[in-house]
């Protein structure tokens, strides 16, 4: 273990103890995380794109609330799956805990997919200018329903890696990342090139910070508690997650960032798109290992 | 009334009874435990000793697992005991998560969390729990902490420079607490754990100590 020397007066061995839990929160979160990050970033995206360039994005109403109903329906399906009793998943409306994160979320996630529901309908009927008061608070309910999982990640006290500050930064960059990745794809021929610069803008600077933060993390987090070192030691040197943990990284944030300059350098779209494609699948795999890694430790 | 639990880890000899006292009176299904001894070997042949720790629920007084509960299926009970109500649980593992000791587990026969609970069942009948009652050498003491004539204040009392509980820097501030205890019995991170030498983790898999035979 990397946080242990081992010394010969020091030396300590378990040699009789009950296995370890192993993986509690498995691939079906990572899929909710991700999931949730399309769904309410589309619409921090859509609600922007409306503002700077409204005659471009005009025709973007209803694919887009598509696509965050269809991703919210996917998160809300992953978190279901998750649950060894599914079927009490009522239980959370009916004897809500206040103090817990997942009550919290399960109720704004619920209401944000009822917003959707009526961005859905709004669009389909052409009613612009309701579809824009209720974007405004479906924007508004975005922002708690994306941070929620990092309150939650931050309730768990024996994860020392999830700190509340870097996740929730974390969960709005995720957010903004994927929404601009989505919207890039969504839009095709529909958007104007300002626009596409301006979510490939996003899109990068996103990437850049996320990728800031991990590696803050990564260089300076084990210098400070005995847990994250032994957490980071997981991915580092022949740890079990380096090479995904770096898949990752260099999918979802240098690539991209590297492709979008390139990509307004030869005003090419295909590269942006490329940029999209790659943010997307990495995110999943930069939120896969940090959600498993604190699970390896031993807690006792 | 505040009930907790001290383990004086001199008096452990490690012979697991109260596991087995524990897994006995709870039906605890196979491969989970409520209670579980760890035995960590120190030092360097010939000058070697083997520690045992016993581990279940700290009962903590700003309990992570209370707090993350969607349901309140985890809640105090009035004498201070963390219980668990698996009818309401909805086995989002969430208190697995945020328990730093590792002290609940899915059961895998009710999906549905769980964890020992003083065995407030006996208590609420004036019996001790069946841990205590199965230790031989009264290395687990039980009893009220707001009461100073109890065993347990007693002994928290006349030991005072000697108690410890796990991972105080979490500010959980558990009602669990152990005499003698050192650095080795009491952080995982201070022991070693090769992979394969366990008796209990997955033994089908893994090779038994020694290598091929």
């Amino acid at each position: 273990m990397a946080a242990h020397e081992i010394l010969a007066a020091t030396n300590a061995v378990v040699t009789l103890d009950v296995g370890i839990p192993g993986i509690v929160w498995p691939w079906l979160v990572t899929v909710n995380m991700w999931a949730k990050s399309i769904g309410t970033g589309v619409i921090f995206m859509l609600f922007m794109l409306l503002r700077m360039y409204p005659d471009s994005v005009k025709n973007l109403r209803l694919p887009t609330a598509i696509v965050a109903f269809i991703f919210i329906n996917i998160f809300l399906l992953f978190t279901l799956a998750d649950l060894h009793q599914p079927f009490r998943m009522w239980h959370i409306f009916v004897y809500s805990s206040w103090s817990s994160a997942i009550a919290w979320g399960s109720f704004m996630a619920s209401a944000f997919l009822g917003l959707l529901t009526l961005l859905v309908f709004l669009a389909y009927k052409k009613n612009n200018e309701t579809y824009d008061k209720v974007l405004l608070w479906s924007t508004i309910l975005a922002i708690p329903v994306t941070l929620y999982t990092a309150a939650l990640m931050a309730q768990c006290t024996a994860r020392e890696l999830w700190q509340m500050p870097a996740e929730s930064a974390q969960m709005i960059l995720a957010a903004l990342l994927a929404g601009s990745a989505t919207m890039i794809l969504l839009g095709g021929n529909k958007l104007s090139s300002e626009a596409k610069n301006t979510l490939g803008v996003v899109l990068g600077l996103s990437a850049l910070m996320a990728f800031i933060i991990y590696m803050s993390e990564y260089i300076f987090g084990a210098m400070k508690a005995e847990e994250i070192a032994a957490v980071i030691g997981y991915i580092k040197g022949d740890g079990p997650y380096t090479v995904m943990f770096w898949l990752g990284q260099w999918m979802a944030y240098l690539l991209p960032m590297l492709f979008i300059l390139l990509s307004r350098v030869s005003k090419s779209e295909s590269i942006l798109k490329l940029a999209a494609i790659l943010a997307l699948v990495g995110l999943a795999i930069v939120k896969h290992v940090w959600l498993m890694i604190p699970q390896l430790l031993p807690m006792s | 009334m505040q009930l907790g639990f001290l383990v004086d880890l001199h008096l452990c000899m490690g012979c697991k009874g109260c596991e087995i006292a524990c897994k006995v009176e709870n039906e605890v299904p196979l491969s989970t435990w409520r209670l579980r001894v760890k035995y960590v070997d120190v030092g360097t042949f010939p000058e070697t000793k083997r520690t045992f720790t016993p581990l279940r629920c700290n009962h903590c007084e700003n309990a992570p697992c209370e707090r993350i509960c969607p349901v309140s299926a985890l809640h105090y009970l009035d004498n201070g005991i963390v219980n668990i109500d698996k009818e309401r649980c909805i086995g989002c593992a969430g208190c697995v998560m945020a328990c730093p000791y590792g002290a609940i587990y899915i059961d895998p026969q009710t999906q549905t969390a769980d964890k020992c609970t003083y065995c407030a069942h006996r208590v609420a009948s004036s019996m001790m729990p069946a841990c205590v009652v199965a230790c031989p050498v009264q290395a687990n003491i039980f009893g009220d902490l707001d009461d100073p004539t109890s065993n347990i204040s007693k002994y928290i009392q006349a030991n005072q420079s000697n108690v410890q509980v796990r991972k105080p820097e979490k500010g959980t501030n558990p009602h669990h607490y152990y005499v003698n205890g050192g650095n080795v019995s009491l952080n995982p991170l201070a022991s070693f754990r090769p992979e394969g030498h366990d008796l209990f983790g997955k033994i089908t898999s893994k090779m038994p100590v020694g290598g091929h035979h």
